[in-house]
């Protein structure tokens, strides 16, 4: 067995301390260390962003990430997204805008907007068509996914 | 035109609220296959063959089995014997000698991906590096992989004993040639005699896979009782529950599937790849095993949609009257039989009332994943054939390419080329709908900036939609809400459309139902999440259920007023004395009375509706190509569509645009790509390549509603009509920019270039 890597991060604001071995994804260490199952598996390969998390600021593929690197880092993902009892207006928007259909890439698609709209609060459509464009989703045909986004970002 | 519109006629129906599920789904909540935990769960992984045709010669476990972590290991020879029995699973039917060989190879490897044994171990890394420790031998077979030449004399056989047909003969001899039917109509040769104009075409179209997000998964207990029970993202639990039990030769009673939310299916999380191979592992190890698979066996072992070859032919009068058309489809059922061939040849031509017909379809084994359903199977290839001949047609004769179709469409009474009579159908009303629509009447500037080339393509699709079995219940709570019970996973939001039909027939708010999937232990059967059912037949189910609701609480108010059950009359969620004006209560009232009034209130309804009613959809597509590059983009896309009743109109739109989005995909990119091995080559997100939100516009909608007579609040099907259009929409709009036809899909830059240098 190879030896556990103590890891430290803050995790949707909280501090973490915990041991996982050096070859597991962060996706993995998420899901089954951490038991945050909210982030998805897709394709474990970084080609659908169904597992997108922000790490430090910037949107990373979770399963293309280990583990062990997040150490002094600051992690969000989906659980984290609005405050306890609270949905993020982009939740909002796309419950109200029907934005997802299975449901199985909208915690990546949401962890993304949500970077979008922190970098530009006022996207245009192709800005959002352009940045979204590593989230796949096989449901929607994306219509209701950028005009979700858009509606949040016509309000802000 | 007269297009019904169930506007203003409803309460609930027509409107957009937030879906029941969707709190859940915004917040990681949650919970998909993927994500269930069981105390002392195992992990598994599938060892898969690396050749696309081999006979398998033996494994050796006994490395793998010592490996410090394994719990267990498993092959053919830890499974039942394979027994050949035909049960259909609604959308499909299914050999479980073949069902049985697919998930686990007994003598032979049909594909690439085709798994031959499995392990359980204690983390996913053990299993994998066991997995890696078995030995297989195999005897390595020439692959075939083509329809065409799958048919060739000479060819490679899959199957020794395929008892191939032929128009009802069985075949002498070793075939791929799973069978060969024919519906046939009027005087076909009359019919072309009788024609000013006769066009035919041949096709061809590449495999291209459902492309669903979320991998298959499964968890299994086999417990002392030789119990199994089933944790699974599935497009329908009871069927599910059929194949294990069919595979593990056993009653269905002694399997119990739960199922969680499913990410995505599209037609190809009907069938049963891990579910059986977990409870083996299972049993085996005495502990719950889960299996995870990896995107690239998705590819490479789960249900694609065939690969087809196809001629079309049809003769029209100067006045543009079709009279005759033949069709000959060809599918790629890939490694066992069953592709859909006859639902395309149900399709193919139920646009249009053609005096004379005939279509011949082909079901091939090919060394191929077994093929699954894929939203309207079989239906997007066979119009790609018939909507681009029938386009060149328009174009000889130089109509217009809708007022051509209203000529020639069906409508009720005109008997479908395999039989059937339409019943009331809106594909008049979604054509004249096409013709009025913004899209149609904004003209398009055929030359864009840069050299670029822009063109309109039109064309129509039909789906049949399916019925099936569905139940309900509906229990009332004290406080006037209702828990909603039913049998069909939702994967699209159909707990709402389920919910909302409830709520009508109740005259209460849909926030006050609260919906929940059961388990195969929950509910009365239901059949699959497919064929554009789960809103017609669940939904028909649950306007059965709230009656039944209905007729129970008059029965409580008259004994509560003492008074005859025929007194008391229900109207917008009001229980009312015909006689006495005051002996009035609401729904909400009269629920906080049933403790004194005989206990708890529960409606059910089982039902297996015939009337599901076919439906239409025209669509418009705008494309921009630079013929430099070959480089296609949809610019404008207009789906238009008769949906009958659109319960939750947001989820019919969301429908629409996502199975025309997949027929994009289908249309300028997708496409199984094989080496000469027989071994798929691009099987990851990256290479086979589908569409992003940066490579489309948005989507329109138009919704036409022709109530359907077969249900009491007048739904169609909508999921899969939708996506047969789009090929041949797009295959036109690409000759209307070019002045090429493509009779080969996809149809790339590659081709597109290929394509414009010939024409020179």
């Amino acid at each position: 067995m190879v030896e556990k890597v103590r890891v430290r991060a803050t995790l949707n604001g909280e501090p973490v301390d915990f041991l996982v071995a050096p070859y597991v994804s962060l996706l993995d260490t998420l899901r089954d260390e951490l038991g945050l199952t909210g982030t998805k598996e897709g394709c474990n390969d970084g080609n659908c962003g169904a597992c997108t998390v922000n790490l430090d600021g910037r949107i990373v593929d979770s399963c293309c990430v280990l583990g062990a690197e997040i150490d002094g880092s600051t992690v969000e993902t989906i659980e984290g997204m609005a405050e306890p009892g609270q949905l993020h207006p982009l939740q909002q928007a796309f419950l109200e805008e029907a934005a997802l259909q299975c449901g199985i890439c909208t915690p990546g698609f949401l962890i993304s907007a949500k970077a979008l709209l922190e970098k530009d609060p006022h996207p245009s459509e192709h800005d959002i068509r352009f940045w979204l464009a590593g989230n796949l989703c096989r449901c929607t045909g994306y219509d209701k996914i950028v005009k979700a986004v858009q509606k949040v970002a016509d309000s802000a | 035109m007269t297009t019904e519109t169930t506007k203003g006629k409803y309460n609930v129906i027509g409107t957009r609220p937030i879906r029941h599920d969707g709190y859940d789904k915004v917040t990681g909540r949650a919970i998909y296959g993927a994500d269930v935990k069981l105390p002392g769960l195992l992990q598994g992984a599938v060892l898969r063959s690396p050749h696309a045709h081999a006979n398998l010669k033996s494994i050796d476990t006994s490395a793998a089995k010592a490996l410090p972590g394994v719990h267990a290991v498993v092959t053919h020879h830890d499974f039942p014997a394979a027994e050949a029995n035909l049960v259909d699973l609604g959308e499909g039917a299914v050999n479980f000698k073949h069902a049985s060989n697919n998930v686990m190879a007994e003598d032979k490897v049909l594909y690439k991906g085709h798994p031959v044994a499995a392990v359980a171990a204690v983390d996913k890394n053990t299993a994998l590096e066991a997995a890696a420790l078995i030995k297989v031998v195999y005897e390595v077979l020439t692959p075939v992989t083509d329809v065409m030449e799958a048919l060739k004399p000479g060819a490679p056989i899959l199957h020794a004993d395929l008892e191939g047909q032929n128009l009802g003969e069985k075949i002498d001899g070793q075939t791929n040639q799973a069978n060969h039917i024919r519906h046939e109509f009027g005087d076909i040769d009359a019919g072309f005699a009788e024609a000013d104009l006769v066009v035919e075409r041949e096709f061809t179209t590449s495999m291209v896979h459902q492309g669903y997000i979320e991998p298959h998964n499964a968890t299994a207990t086999w417990d002392e009782e030789n119990r199994v029970t089933i944790w699974t993202s599935t497009q329908g639990s009871f069927p599910t529950r059929r194949q294990v039990a069919g595979v593990l030769r056993m009653p269905d009673s002694q399997v119990k599937v739960i199922p969680l939310e499913i990410g995505g299916g599209f037609g190809g999380k009907i069938p049963s790849y891990l579910e059986p191979v977990a409870a083996i592992l299972s049993r085996e190890s005495g502990r719950p095993v889960k299996l995870l698979m990896e995107r690239s066996s998705v590819f490479e072992a789960t249900g694609p949609t065939p690969g087809s070859w196809m001629t079309a032919k049809v003769g029209v009068k100067k006045d543009g009257t079709i009279t005759a058309a033949h069709t000959d489809i060809r599918f790629e059922a890939g490694a066992y039989p069953g592709s859909p061939v006859g639902a395309a040849m149900m399709c193919v031509f139920s646009c249009y009332d053609i005096p004379n017909t005939r279509i011949d379809g082909y079901d091939v084994v090919v060394n191929r994943p077994k093929t699954a359903a894929y939203r309207a199977p079989g239906t997007t290839q066979a119009a790609f054939a018939m909507e681009t001949v029938i386009d060149e047609i328009i174009e000889e004769l130089g109509m217009d390419p809708i007022e051509f179709r209203i000529k020639n469409a069906s409508k009720e009474g005109t008997r479908r080329a395999d039989g059937p009579i339409h019943p009331i159908i809106g594909n008049i009303e979604t054509l004249e709908a096409a013709k009025a629509s913004d899209h149609w009447n904004t003209p398009l500037e055929k030359n864009g900036p840069d050299g670029i080339l822009r063109g309109r393509g039109v064309a129509s699709g039909y789906w049949f939609n399916i019925g099936l079995k569905s139940a309900v219940t509906i229990s009332v709570n004290e406080d006037g809400t209702v828990a909603l019970t039913e049998g069909s996973t939702d994967i699209g939001g159909s707990r709402a459309s389920i919910s909302m039909m409830a709520a009508e027939v109740l005259g209460i708010p849909v926030e006050d139902v609260r919906p929940h999937v059961a388990d195969t232990e929950g509910i009365g059967y239901t059949d699959v999440t497919g064929g554009s059912r789960t809103t017609y037949a669940t939904g028909y189910a649950s306007h059965d259920a709230a009656q039944d609701v209905v007729s129970q609480l008059r029965e409580r108010a008259a004994k509560l007023w003492d008074v005859d059950t025929d007194e008391v009359e229900f109207s917008n969620g009001n229980y009312q004395s015909k006689s006495d004006p005051e002996l009035k209560l609401s729904h909400k009232e009269l629920s906080s009375k049933l403790g004194s009034t005989g206990g708890p209130v529960v409606g059910s309804a089982s039902v297996d509706p015939e009337g599901a009613g076919g439906a239409f959809s025209t669509q418009i597509a705008d494309v921009e190509i630079d013929p430099e590059t070959g480089k296609t983009d949809v610019v404008r896309y207009t789906i238009v569509q008769d949906v009958g009743t659109a319960i939750h109109p947001a989820y019919v739109e969301g429908q629409m645009q996502g199975a025309v989005v997949q027929g994009i995909g289908w249309a300028l990119n997708e496409e199984y790509f094989l080496n000469d091995d027989g071994a798929m080559v691009n099987s990851s997100f990256l290479d086979y390549r589908m569409p992003t939100t940066y490579d489309l516009p948005p989507i329109e909608t138009v919704i036409v509603e022709v109530p359907n007579p077969g249900h009491p609040f007048g739904v169609r099907g909508v999921g899969e009509v939708p996506i047969v259009p789009p090929v041949a929409t797009i295959a036109n709009a690409i000759h209307d920019a070019l002045g090429i036809r493509l009779r080969e899909s996809p149809m790339n830059a590659g081709r597109i270039r290929k394509a414009l240098e010939e024409k020179g």
